[in-house]
């Protein structure tokens, strides 16, 4: 079987206090089901090692994690050797009830960006506000960025992890690009 | 730009992250019905110059529909409720008929 290999395959940039790193090869599940569900908490929690997280919140990050994706949709972050295992674990765990678990790693992309400015990047492409009093870390949004579909999430006061689907990897990471090198704002 | 409040993810989706679905509590006549009724289910529509509600999907965001109720001379926006409801909310309601006194919407005021 040939190797996997992540998007942006190890891109990296930087412009003034702002770096951006692809994430590399990460596990990324979409579990659907009813998040109320004491079996499906169950599982979450042994799958990831995280509690299903509230409405709009990132619950652990690239190490173990979920985020709350839908009132009926989790996105479960794993180590990528592991995700296969992970949804098999899912599906048996689950197999009573109405849900679905599906293997997503490798139609997305994951880019770590980091610097004082971060939230100012994003606002510049995004119709969302990063306001840090409204955008506190393990807050996470599914927006647009640019053209494309998009989500992140506030890993610390000054890091995000943004996911995108696979196919538009190189236009998110010129887009980020692009707003980094144009220099903080001021704002926040 | 009109921003709706998603009644799921609780964010204040601009319209650029929205797509739009059109009037909402259409009532559905399927086959067999009667022809005036599918007529009317196919093609009769509002389009009301004030207050109106119509059905939004958060489509960049967490894909949901959901219904809103806004003036569509002024934009203002009266609220937003979750798709799975078939009439507008009391409170609502009681929200425009304090904004726009004597409101009609099809069979609601
Ligand atoms: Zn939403």
């Amino acid at each position: 079987m040939p190797e996997a290999t992540s998007a942006l395959n190890g891109r990296e940039a930087s412009a003034g206090a702002i770096t951006l790193r692809d994430a590399g090869l990460v596990g990324m599940i979409t579990l659907r089901g009813n998040l109320a569900s004491a079996k499906l908490k169950a599982a979450v929690k042994k799958a990831v090692g995280q509690a299903v997280p509230e409405v709009r919140r990132m619950a652990g990050g690239l190490e173990g994690g979920a985020g709350w994706m839908s009132p009926d949709e989790l996105l479960l972050v794993t180590a990528h050797d592991k995700a296969a295992e992970t949804v098999a674990a899912l599906s048996a765990a689950l197999k009573a009830e109405h849900h679905m678990a599906v293997n997503v790693s490798d139609a997305r992309a994951v880019i770590t960006l980091r610097g004082g400015h971060a939230a100012e990047v994003l606002a510049k492409l995004a119709p969302a506000d990063l306001d840090p009093d409204l955008f506190p870390v393990g807050e996470l949004r599914r927006t647009r960025l640019g053209q494309v579909a998009a989500a992140f999430w506030k890993s610390d006061e000054d890091t995000f992890h943004v996911i995108c689907f696979r196919s538009v990897a190189d236009y998110v990471f010129d887009l980020l690009e692009a707003s980094a090198k144009a220099g903080p704002v001021g704002v926040f | 730009m009109l921003t709706l409040e998603c009644p799921y993810c609780g964010v204040q989706a601009d319209e650029t992250e929205l797509s739009p679905g059109g009037e909402a509590h259409l009532k559905r006549f399927g086959p067999g019905s009667d022809i005036d009724d599918f007529e009317g289910y196919l093609f009769m529509r509002e389009n009301p110059k004030g207050v109106h509600f119509e059905r939004w999907r958060h489509a960049y965001g967490c894909g949901k529909w959901f219904l809103a109720a806004r003036d569509t001379a002024t934009l203002e926006v009266f609220g937003t409720y979750p798709a799975q409801t078939t009439e507008p909310p009391q409170a609502l309601r009681e929200a425009i008929s304090a904004k726009r006194p004597g409101w009609r919407w099809r069979d609601f005021a």
